[in-house]
């Protein structure tokens, strides 16, 4: 019984722990991208990079306020300086969007161009972030680290495996569960919401019927920003902060918006949590786990692992070509890009 | 005009005269790049063995040693090479000088051999250059990763651990060293449960923990960066509670790591090539006079490089490249007067009346089998947020 019982902590604690706290991470991402591509119709690469632009402001907020002395232990500070984050990423966005965006939306450009205009300003925020902030690894979070760490609940429980649990991980789960309710509610319920999913259904149908189509893309980038910003801080916090990681979950959080379907906020939940988990199930080595659960005669000697941990970014690669093979709208039937 | 043309004449016959006199070593090292905050302090400390020599009047009847520096940026092997055949072609230099093992690499094969100009490297570290074919041509000041894979499997073993889980950052130096250590930690009887390379500039490592807690081990060694990977491995490793002891490579050796993680890893030790002794001791008081810190990075081996580049043409009596490659050997061994860092001076007179010295510098310089440095290194243990350093190996 203590076999099993171990041998499901160790899964806790490797997997599904780490694996929650990533999915939770990638569907905030995910959602701001099926959003715009849902309202503005282009799949907008510059998305890593605004997580990016978002999470430096609230760092530098956060260590302002540190150097000042403000704390809100046993909370991380950085939470004082989130909305602070979350307005400037809006604001660029919003500058973005009347500077470059609207320009080609009044030329009714292809969306292909869209594409190319976004591979633009993602060049562009890339190069403010490193010019700002550097290209370093930085770590912002203070208060209290664990909620229980693995040494305290192997003392508590008596087991041979620990399990660990972050402070940050736990709040990515929870700020992820309250945004995504509120965001539904306001989808589904409110008259701004219901504008949206009408423009997003039909474009042509939500004009006649008197919805400002400016006032529509401008909340949709208000929506991502927040949902950008909020996800990259709490990536950084829950891991670290370095311009170049941010680069690189574009992928995965492209992987989950497209397998969920694009243009679902639904699929790019659910696509968050299964490109999370594919990448973190496949690449563990279950040596320990089976050597728990078999008898000591079927322990293996190797170590059970599907694909070594450097290939990470190619499961997420590897799902998306599958699911555009196999079924292009995604398991939520969103648009086929 | 008659005097104008003759003043023209003659400045350019003491222009000429002084070229003539000036002799030039290239200081090929990478200015930018991922090492661009080390080298400079590598260069300063090799000019400053130049300009020691050169202050003392004595070298090679009066002829002056003229450092020229060119961008290797540490990890562009046709850069590095183009920047080196620039030196050799268009401004002469006698020998060359550079930093990573893998430009240096590139220049011994593209331009050293081909032109026959000799290489000293105050930091290339990779095993791969001990057993490479160089012509007798490359030299290195710093020991070999294989020497460090060797010293701290020793002391994994005189710690009594049997069985160590080792992963390595992904690349020349990482995949050297973990070789070497587990080789020589085989030898020993030790077993390595897993030997997994992680790549540096991720933001999660629980995945890469995941596997090395798998295969378990009683130490986790890391051969990493201690601002990079080596640190996230670190960190991952303590916030899972896999592993609580570390063993670490000498790119750990890092303020930061220890400020991030020092106070979670007490117990865990290391090494870092070191030197100490009368040797170091002038070094640092000379560095101290010319107004640079001694204790960063390849300094001490830069300025024996320089040094002894110096010293190889005294001995031969003549500025070329045959003339250092082939009496390097005989000034930095024994037999012959001890040499330190800041009596260089005091070597040329040696050397002038025919005595024999053994440039000893500011690292204990011997080299050894194809020209590298034995090495010495500081072994340290972590404790209450810093190092301690237990001694020398």
């Amino acid at each position: 019984m203590e076999d099993v019982l171990n041998a499901l902590i160790l899964m806790t604690n490797f997997v599904l722990v780490p694996g929650m706290a990533y999915g939770a991470q990638l569907a905030l991402g995910a959602l701001g991208i099926t959003l715009i591509f849902s309202i503005l119709r282009f799949a907008n690469f510059a998305h890593g990079d605004l997580m990016a632009f978002g999470t430096m402001i609230t760092i530098l907020l956060t260590w302002w306020l540190q150097g000042a002395g403000f704390s809100i232990a046993p909370l991380p500070t950085a939470l004082l300086a989130l909305p602070f984050g979350i307005i400037a990423a809006v604001t660029f966005s919003l500058v973005i969007d009347r500077s470059i965006y609207r320009f080609y939306r009044q030329q009714g450009a292809a969306p292909v161009v869209f594409v190319m205009v976004s591979l633009g300003v993602m060049f562009t925020l890339n190069a403010i972030v490193r010019f700002v902030v550097g290209t370093e690894d930085r770590r912002f979070i203070d208060g209290e680290r664990f909620i229980i760490s693995a040494g305290e609940f192997k003392s508590i429980t008596g087991l041979a495996e620990g399990l660990a649990f972050r402070q940050s991980q736990a709040l990515t789960v929870i700020t992820a569960i309250i945004l995504v309710v509120a965001l539904f509610w306001f989808l589904q319920k409110t008259r701004t919401g219901k504008a949206m999913r009408a423009y997003s259904d039909n474009e042509d149908l939500a004009l006649l019927s008197g919805i400002n189509p400016e006032r529509i893309v401008m909340i949709t980038w208000i929506i991502a920003a927040s949902l950008a910003t909020i996800a990259g801080v709490l990536y950084g916090l829950d891991k670290s902060f370095k311009p170049f990681t941010y680069f690189q979950l574009l992928l995965p959080m492209f992987a989950a918006a497209i397998v969920g379907g694009i243009g679902q906020p639904v699929g790019a939940i659910a696509g968050g949590f299964l490109i999370a988990f594919s990448e973190v199930t496949v690449t563990y080595a279950y040596k320990r786990f089976l050597g728990h659960l078999l008898p000591e005669s079927l322990a293996p000697g190797n170590l059970v692992q599907l694909l070594s941990t450097d290939y990470k970014f190619a499961v997420s690669f590897v799902i998306l070509v599958l699911v555009l093979l196999v079924r292009p709208t995604g398991i939520f039937r969103g648009r086929v890009l | 005009m008659k005097k104008l043309v003759f003043a023209t004449a003659i400045s350019v016959a003491l222009i000429g005269t002084a070229l003539a006199e000036e002799v030039k070593v290239g200081l090929v090292f990478g200015y930018t790049g991922p090492i661009e905050s080390i080298t400079p302090g590598m260069a300063q400390s090799a000019e400053t063995a130049f300009k020691e020599i050169n202050d003392s009047g004595k070298w090679l009847n009066g002829k002056k040693l003229t450092a020229i520096r060119a961008d290797s940026t540490c990890t562009d092997s046709t850069t590095a090479t183009s920047a080196a055949e620039r030196l050799v072609t268009s401004d002469k230099v006698v020998a060359l000088m550079s930093d990573c093992s893998g430009v240096t690499t590139a220049i011994l094969n593209n331009v050293s051999m081909p032109n026959g100009i000799p290489l000293i490297s105050p930091s290339a570290t990779s095993p791969a250059l001990s057993t490479m074919e160089d012509g007798g041509l490359f030299f290195r000041t710093s020991p070999s990763d294989a020497r460090a894979g060797q010293v701290l499997s020793e002391i994994l073993h005189d710690k009594g651990y049997k069985s160590v889980a080792v992963t390595y950052t992904n690349n020349d130096y990482g995949k050297g060293y973990a070789d070497a250590l587990a080789m020589a930690f085989k030898k020993l009887g030790g077993n390595i449960t897993i030997n997994a390379a992680h790549e540096d500039g991720k933001g999660d490592y629980s995945a890469d923990i995941g596997a090395l807690a798998a295969a378990g081990g009683d130490v986790l060694v890391v051969l990493g960066y201690g601002d990079q990977g080596g640190l996230g491995i670190i960190r991952a490793a303590v916030d899972l509670g896999a592993f609580s002891k570390f063993a670490l490579g000498d790119g750990m050796y890092n303020d930061t790591m220890l400020q991030e993680v020092g106070a979670h890893i007490s117990g865990s030790f290391g090494i870092h090539p070191a030197s100490e002794g009368k040797g170091y001791d002038a070094f640092v008081s000379l560095a101290n006079a010319a107004g640079f810190e001694p204790e960063k990075s390849y300094r001490a081996q830069s300025y024996d490089a320089g040094a002894l580049v110096a010293l190889a043409m005294a001995k031969g009596g003549s500025a070329d490249g045959a003339t250092i490659a082939a009496n390097l050997l005989k000034v930095s061994n024994t037999p012959g007067t001890p040499i330190l860092p800041g009596e260089l001076g005091k070597a040329l007179d040696i050397i002038k009346s025919g005595g024999e010295i053994d440039y000893v510098g500011a690292t204990n310089v011997e080299l050894i089998g194809p020209g590298e440095a034995a090495g010495t290194y500081q072994e340290y243990v972590i404790e209450k947020k810093a190092f301690r350093s237990v001694g020398m190996r």
